[in-house]
Parts: C-alpha cells; structure tokens; sequence
C-alpha cells in the first residue's frame, strides 16, 4: 500500500499557543483513517493545515509523494508583523485551491455550505474546478441519486435545510469534484443517532465504490472506530496512540476515555 | 398640468439620480462582501473614469457630427470603464493586498490614502476647473403629457438598466460570478472549492470600478466633471449601499435608487432647501441605523461559532 498522505512531524500555532506539536501521521491509498479526541485537542487544526488554511510552523506535508507543505528550521518569516506562508525557499507550498486541485476535498465543521445559494449552486461550487459542463451535469444527477433528498430540494436555498441534509450537501458538494482523498470535520456532528448511522454508510460506499481515500475527524469514538480501518488519537495537539480500528476498540485507555466505559 | 404631472416629473428625475448613485453603491457592496473592508477610493476612481471618458471624446469624436458620433460616446465610456478597472486592480494590488491579514484599520487607511493621492493628482494634471463633457446633441426635453424628459435621462436610465441586469446575469449565473458570491459568503470554503480567491478579489474591484466609471462618464454628461467629485458622489452612494444592506447586490441598486428620488422628492415636495440637499441621504442613514442597522435587503449578521 502507498502513502497518499504523508505528514511528518508538523505543528501548528495560534500565537503563542501550540495547537499541533510535531504530528505524524499517514494514510494509505484506500483506506479509511480516523482522528479521535477530545474537543480541542487540535484535530480540526490538522485538517485545516492539511489544506494550508492553518500555516505549518514546523515539519511537512507530502500528498501523491510530492511535497505541499514543508517548512524549515527557521519557522515563517515575517512581514508587516504577520506570519507569511510563502517565502523564498518555501515556494513549494501549496494555496488552498491549488490542494483542491490535486484532489484533496474537506467537508469542514459545521458544514459550512453556502447558506444563500440553492443546494445545484452549491454542487456546482464544488465542482468549480470541473470545466467539462456535460460531466458536471452528470455528477450532479449521481449525488441526486446518492442522497435523493438533495434532488427534491435542488432549487431550494440551503439555509432551509435541516442539519442532516446539510451535511449530506457538504459531502456532496466535496464529491462533486471526484477527489481522491476526502477529508472529514465530525461528520457526525449535532446529528441524530440514525441520520449519523446513515451518513457513515454513505462514507463506506464512497470509500469501497468509488475508490476515494477517507480521513475522518470524530468526537463520536465508537462510529468512528466501526467505520474506519486504522485510527490515532489525539490529546493536547499530540498523537498518543495509532493502531487498527479493532485494536483501539478493545484498548483499555480508548474504552475508558472516549467510549465510556468504566 | 396638474400634480400628477409633476408627481412624474420628480419620479423621472430622481430615478435618473438614483440610477447613477445604484451604480457606484454597486462597487462599495462587491468589495465588502468579499473583503469586508470599505474602499474610501471608490468615489476616486470613478473621477479618474469620468476624466479618461471626457478626454476619450473629445479626442476620437470628430468635427462632423453624424452615427459616429454615438459610436465615439460609447467607446469613451468603454475606455474610461476599462481603464478604469486596471486601476481599481492596480490599486487593491499595491495598497490593499499586502495588508489583507493586518488589523481592518489598516487598509482603511490605505485606502484614504489612496483617495487624497488620486484626487489632488488629478488636480495637479488636469487642473482644478470643472469641465462638462462636450455631447453635441440635441438635449432639449421631449414632452410627454406634461413631463419633460430629457434625451439624456433617456440615455443614462438606458446604459443603468443594461448595466444593472448585466451585473445581475453575471453574478447569478455565471461560473466566476457564483464563485464571487460563494467567496463573500464564506471565503475559506470557496477556497477549498478550488477558487483562487485573490482572482475573484481582483475582478470584484475590476468590475466595480468599471460601474463607478460609466457612473462617473453619465454624471460628467448631466453635471460635471473635477477632482473632488468623487468625494460627495462617493460618500452618498456609500450611504445608498449601507441603506440598502451593505454586502447585498439588490440592497445596493435599491439603496441607490431610493437616496435618488429621496433628494428629488425630498427637495420639490417636502420643501427642504436646495443646499441642504446633500444632508437627505445622511439623515436617511441615521434613520436606518437606527430602526434596521444591517439595511433594507441586509441580513442581521450572526455571531460565528
């Protein structure tokens, strides 16, 4: 198996607050990967810094074997008092759009679809990169099938849809740009129990039909843990533990902090 | 006639105000939906439009008058809209971009700075005496049951419809006019999209600053044309974007045309003297603020999570 996505030993400050100190972590090709912890423990910072909305501080990022992010020992330098990301001899790192380009799609926290455009504006947002008007109509009658209530309600605006078919949006939203590795933010996230049930499936098929690499961030251990292969699990901007899903399930230290057992 | 007549006669003139004063508030909502910032240059850079429109012309028109003549009016008004542009682009590369994660003051100063460099440059170029573009035709009003319409009113209404339904077609319905609003939306999201958000940035001011120049070439035809200009223009229809709720594109051609046939009416029913004409949009302002602060189309702003 390959890496599709390599980090190595990266971190991330929000002033003089480490969000993320020296993070290691990879996902191979096809698998389902998940990020377990607390609130707070840095996991949405690390997705954030995979996509270069949050500058690294330290280490690098490699994606397909080629480097998007990578910073020297000097850390960033400084202009006008504020941190710039790119700066001689760290030309290599990549904007935000130009990951997207590669394939990389993050369905964030909370969703985040545009809230005053209709459910087919928001699809055709994700597939801005895609300017082949035929495939992008093609695309959107796929997710029509895959989440049928997002057909029924294709002209609506979104900000009228429940949080459920919000999220459904955002996953099919970040489909419609047929990535390789989808990033998720708590999927799960003030959901209830069936509709996460339900959401989780569609991440399963994703993952086995159309062949795309998944990296989930979860509060929820236990649907978490279920649906992916192998997991790590973050406390204080650090990794503390990685193994396979079904080892992590029966861990004690797993089973009395994040799956409330005693 | 009656007061119907004059009833019309006041609604013709302020939409002829209010169409102008929508097409400059245009470019103040664009840019602060996507930047949130406000572009006190704005008013600037539709003087510098009416300018290169007057002086494109004057050059191209000829002696002769004839269809030609038409063809080199719109033509000026196209050069100073494209020029125009290049400037607004040029201006948010040099004095905004490199400041877009300083504190929000600081562009704000920047673009002060920017208004004062543009107006007394002109001053030194151009010289400070007003100047009226040179339209050849015949303006005298035509007379339609007792209203009197001038064949420039007909003219500038013209070029601020085609103009506003334009807008409204490109940012609808387009690709890059959608990604525009899924970045004044949420600009970290359109970014994962894959839109290059500096680009839209880029045309937001290109085409902005075009509007306030075909605003800038319709007023150098009705009123004239000199270095300070922009300021009041600028600052009223600054006020017709934040009555109409700043950010929203309708809000603006809403407010704009509104604070246009307030100052007719305000001024020929209400009795309010001519020179205290500019204080109409000013009060309105206050009263907005005070009974719907985010304006007429405007959404109430939520605290983010």
């Amino acid at each position: 198996m390959s890496k599709l996505l390599d980090i190595d030993s990266i971190s991330v400050s929000y002033g003089s607050i480490k969000a993320l100190r020296e993070v290691s972590l990879h996902v191979n090709e096809g698998e389902i990967v998940c990020l377990i912890g607390a609130n707070g423990a840095g996991k949405s910072t690390l997705l954030k810094a995979i996509v270069a909305l949050e500058p690294i501080t330290h280490g690098s990022i490699a994606y397909q074997g080629q480097m998007i992010a990578q910073i020297d020992e000097n850390g960033a330098k400084k202009k006008f008092g504020v941190p710039i990301r790119r700066s001689k001899g760290l030309s290599s790192n990549l904007r935000t759009d130009e990951i997207a380009g590669r394939g990389v799609a993050l369905v964030p926290e909370g969703r985040r679809v545009f809230a005053d455009m209709t459910v087919e504006e928001n699809l055709d947002m994700g597939a801005f990169l895609v300017r082949d008007d035929e495939l992008i109509a093609r695309k959107k009658e796929e997710m029509y099938d895959f989440f049928p209530i997002l057909g029924a309600r294709r002209k609506q605006k979104t900000r009228s849809l429940s949080g459920g078919e919000q999220q459904m949006l955002a996953i099919a939203r970040a489909l419609m740009s047929s990535p390789r590795l989808l990033l998720l933010d708590e999927p799960g996230l003030g959901l209830a129990p069936l509709i996460i049930q339900d959401i989780f499936e569609k991440i399963h098929i994703i993952n086995r039909e159309d062949k795309v690499t998944v990296f989930l961030v979860e509060q929820n251990a236990s649907i978490a843990l279920k649906a992916s292969n192998r997991g790590y699990v973050m406390e204080n901007g650090v990794i503390v533990l990685s193994d396979f899903s079904t080892n992590l399930l029966e861990n004690e230290k797993v089973r009395a902090a994040y799956l409330g057992d005693s | 006639m009656g007061s119907i007549a004059e009833f019309f006669q006041h609604l013709m003139n302020g939409l002829t105000l209010g169409g102008i004063y929508a097409l400059i508030a245009l470019g103040y909502t664009m840019v602060y939906g996507i930047l949130k910032f406000i572009n006190f240059a704005h008013g600037d850079i539709l003087m510098v439009g009416s300018y290169i429109g007057l002086f494109t012309f004057d050059a191209i028109r000829g002696q002769t008058m004839g269809p030609w003549t038409v063809i080199a009016f719109f033509i000026a008004m196209l050069a100073g809209m494209l020029f125009s542009a290049g400037l607004g682009m040029a201006i948010e590369r040099i004095a905004y971009k490199p400041l877009r994660r300083a504190t929000r003051l600081a562009p704000l100063l920047s673009a002060i700075g920017v208004s004062f460099i543009l107006s007394n440059m002109a001053a030194w170029m151009w010289g400070t005496k007003s100047r009226k573009l040179d339209y050849p035709f015949d303006n005298s009003p035509i007379y339609l049951k007792g209203v009197s319409i001038t064949p420039h009113q007909i003219l500038i209404l013209a070029v601020v419809i085609v103009m506003m339904v334009a807008l409204k077609l490109f940012v609808d319905r387009s690709r890059i006019g959608k990604a525009m609003r899924a970045t004044s939306l949420d600009q970290d999201t359109a970014k994962l999209m894959g839109i290059k958000a500096d680009k839209i940035i880029a045309i937001t001011f290109a085409i902005g600053s075009a509007l306030a120049a075909t605003a800038g070439f319709l007023i150098a035809l009705e009123i004239k044309v000199y270095p300070s200009m922009g300021t009041m223009t600028g600052l009223k229809a600054f006020v017709a974007a934040v009555v109409g709720g700043i950010g929203n594109i309708s809000g603006a051609m809403l407010g704009g045309i509104l604070l246009g046939l307030l100052e007719t009416f305000g001024v020929a029913l209400l009795g309010i003297p001519y020179g205290l004409r500019d204080t109409i949009a000013f009060v309105a302002l206050i009263i907005i603020l005070l009974v719907k602060p985010e304006g007429l189309l405007g959404k109430a702003e939520k605290e983010k999570v």
